[in-house]
C-alpha cells in the first residue's frame, strides 16, 4: 500500500510540475480543470498496461462522484418538485407560481414515509421495515411492465411483423421490398421456433430452428458491430479531449 | 407480518396499475398516476440509500484499516465534495430556484472535468477489451460463427469512410451491394427480425414473471427470513 501511495504522490507531483512549467511557455492548455480531466483520463487508460495505483485512484473516485451526482440530481429534479412542493407549495413560489397557489397535497406524505422506511435497510436492528417500500417498488415495476411489455414488445412486435410479403409499387412487383418482407416474416417465425423448447428440433421444425439460429447470429453480429463502433467513438472523443483541449495539437 | 404485508402491498399496487389501464377513471386512473409519481419519489430515496451504504462500507474499511483503505478515503472524499457542491449549489444560483447544472457552478465543473472524463474513458476502455474479445469471436470455426463474423464486419465497414470507398465503383444497378447499403439492409431486415423474436420472448418472460410477483408466487425479492 505504501508503494502505491508513493507512486501516486510521484505521479501527481510530476503532473503538477508539468503544469507549473507549462505556465512559463504556455504551449498547451493552462486551464487547471482541463489538466484534472486529462490526468483522470490517463489514469483510467493506464489500466491497459495493468492494474495500478492511478487506475485504482480514478476508479474509486468515479464510484464516489457518480453516487453523489445521481443523488443530487434525484434530490433537486424529483424530490423537490414532486414531494416537497406538493406538501408545502409556497416553497416553489418563485419558479412555479401555478403550483405555489395550490392547496397542499398531504397524500404525498405516503411516499415520504415509504422512502424513510426504505432507508431503514441501513439499520442493523430493523432492516425488514424496508421491505414495505421495496414491495411498493416491485409492485409498481411489475404493474407498469406487464402492460407496457404486453402492449409494445408483444402485441406491437407481432403487429409489425404481419406485413404483406408481395410488395407492389405502381402496380408492378418490387423484388427487393418483397424479399426484405419475406426475410422479416420468416426470420421472426424461425427465431421464435428456435426459442420453443417444448418440441424436439427435428425435421421441418429443426430446419426452421436452424434458420432461426442464423438469423439470431446476424442479430448478434450486428449488435456486436454496433457496440464496437459506439465504444470506438467514445475513445475518439477522449483522444480529441487529450490531443485537442489539453495538448492543443488538433483544433 | 414481516412477509405478509409486503406481499399485500405488491398485490394491491400491481393490480391497481393493471386495472387503471382498463378502467382509466376514478379512482383507478388517479391512483395509477399517483403510484407512478410515488415510485419516482421512492426511487430517489433508493439513491440516498445507495449513498448511505457507500459511506457505511467505505467508512468501515477506513475505520478497520482494511487493505487498500486509502482508496476508500478517495471514494468518500469524492462523494462528499460532489454532494456538498450539488446540495448547496456552490458557485451557482442558491436556493430552490437555482439551476443545479448552471455553467460555472462547482457541481457543473465537477461534472464536466471529473465525472464525464471518468465515465467516458471507463466506457471507452471497453473498446480495447472488445477488440481482444472480437479476435476470439471472429474466428470462423463453424457456419454460425462465420455468419456472425460477416454481419459484424459489414456493419463495422459500413459505418466508416473506408467502407464507402471500397465499393463506390459498383455500377448503379448493383448499388444494393455497396457496403453502406448492405449494412443498412442488415440492420433493418435480418437484424430487426432477430431482435423481434428476442423481444417477443423477453415480453413473454416479463409478463409471466410480473404475474408471479403480483400473485405472490415469486417472493425472492423479500430476501431471507433472517433479515
Amino acid at each position: 500500500m505504501r508503494k502505491d501511495l508513493v507512486w501516486l504522490f510521484v505521479g501527481v507531483l510530476f503532473f503538477g510540475l508539468l503544469y507549473i512549467l507549462n505556465w512559463g511557455v504556455k504551449v498547451i492548455s493552462t486551464d487547471l480543470l482541463v489538466w484534472v480531466g486529462a490526468f483522470l483520463t490517463l489514469a483510467i487508460l493506464s489500466f491497459l498496461y495493468q492494474d495500478n495505483p492511478f487506475y485504482k485512484f480514478a476508479e474509486h473516485l468515479f464510484v464516489g462522484v457518480s453516487a453523489a451526482y445521481w443523488m443530487c440530481m434525484g434530490f433537486w429534479n424529483t424530490l423537490v418538485p414532486n414531494l416537497i412542493a406538493k406538501i408545502h407549495p409556497p416553497i416553489v413560489k418563485g419558479v412555479l407560481p401555478a403550483i405555489a397557489e395550490k392547496p397542499p397535497e398531504y397524500w404525498y406524505i405516503i411516499p415520504a414515509i415509504l422512502g424513510i422506511m426504505l432507508l431503514m435497510r441501513l439499520s442493523p436492528k430493523a432492516p425488514w421495515i424496508s421491505r414495505w417500500a421495496l414491495a411498493f417498488i416491485v409492485g409498481t415495476t411489475t404493474g407498469l411492465n406487464l402492460v407496457r411489455y404486453l402492449r409494445s414488445d408483444f402485441v406491437g412486435q407481432i403487429k409489425s411483423t404481419l406485413i404483406p410479403v408481395i410488395v407492389l409499387q405502381d402496380g408492378s412487383l418490387t423484388i427487393g421490398g418483397s424479399f426484405s418482407n419475406i426475410v422479416v416474416v420468416l426470420g421472426v417465425l424461425c427465431g421464435l421456433i428456435y426459442f420453443f423448447f417444448s418440441k424436439e428440433h427435428k425435421g421441418m421444425f429443426g430446419v426452421a430452428s436452424r434458420v432461426g439460429i442464423y438469423i439470431l447470429m446476424i442479430t448478434f453480429g450486428a449488435s456486436f458491430g454496433y457496440t464496437v463502433m459506439a465504444r470506438i467513438s467514445l475513445l475518439v472523443g477522449r483522444m480529441r479531449f487529450l490531443l485537442g483541449d489539453w495538448l492543443q495539437f488538433v483544433q | 407480518m414481516r412477509r405478509q404485508i409486503p406481499l399485500v402491498i405488491t398485490f394491491i399496487v400491481g393490480s391497481v396499475l393493471i386495472i387503471s389501464v382498463f378502467i382509466p377513471h376514478k379512482p383507478f386512473g388517479r391512483l395509477g398516476e399517483n403510484f407512478s409519481v410515488y415510485f419516482d419519489i421512492i426511487a430517489v430515496f433508493a439513491f440516498i440509500l445507495g449513498g448511505g451504504n457507500l459511506l457505511r462500507v467505505h467508512g468501515n474499511r477506513i475505520y478497520r484499516k482494511h487493505k487498500d483503505w486509502p482508496y476508500s478515503m478517495v471514494t468518500v472524499a469524492g462523494f462528499l465534495v460532489m454532494m456538498i457542491a450539488g446540495l448547496f449549489k456552490i458557485g451557482g444560483s442558491p436556493g430552490i430556484t437555482g439551476d443545479l447544472t448552471e455553467p460555472g457552478s462547482m457541481f457543473e465543473e465537477l461534472y464536466m472535468y471529473v465525472f464525464t472524463p471518468l465515465m467516458a474513458t471507463m466506457f471507452a476502455l471497453l473498446a480495447f477489451f472488445v477488440a481482444s474479445a472480437s479476435y476470439r469471436a471472429f474466428r470462423a470455426k463453424n457456419r454460425e460463427a462465420t455468419i456472425l463474423l460477416l454481419a459484424a464486419f459489414v456493419i463495422l465497414l459500413g459505418r466508416t469512410p473506408f467502407g464507402v470507398k471500397l465499393t463506390s465503383w459498383l455500377p448503379g444497378s448493383l448499388s444494393f451491394l455497396e457496403i453502406p447499403n448492405l449494412a443498412t439492409w442488415i440492420m433493418s431486415v435480418p437484424n430487426m427480425a432477430g431482435q423481434r423474436a428476442i423481444l417477443i420472448g423477453i415480453a413473454l418472460g416479463v409478463i409471466a414473471m410480473a404475474l408471479r410477483v403480483i400473485l405472490g408466487v415469486e417472493r425472492t425479492y423479500l430476501g431471507a427470513d433472517s433479515d
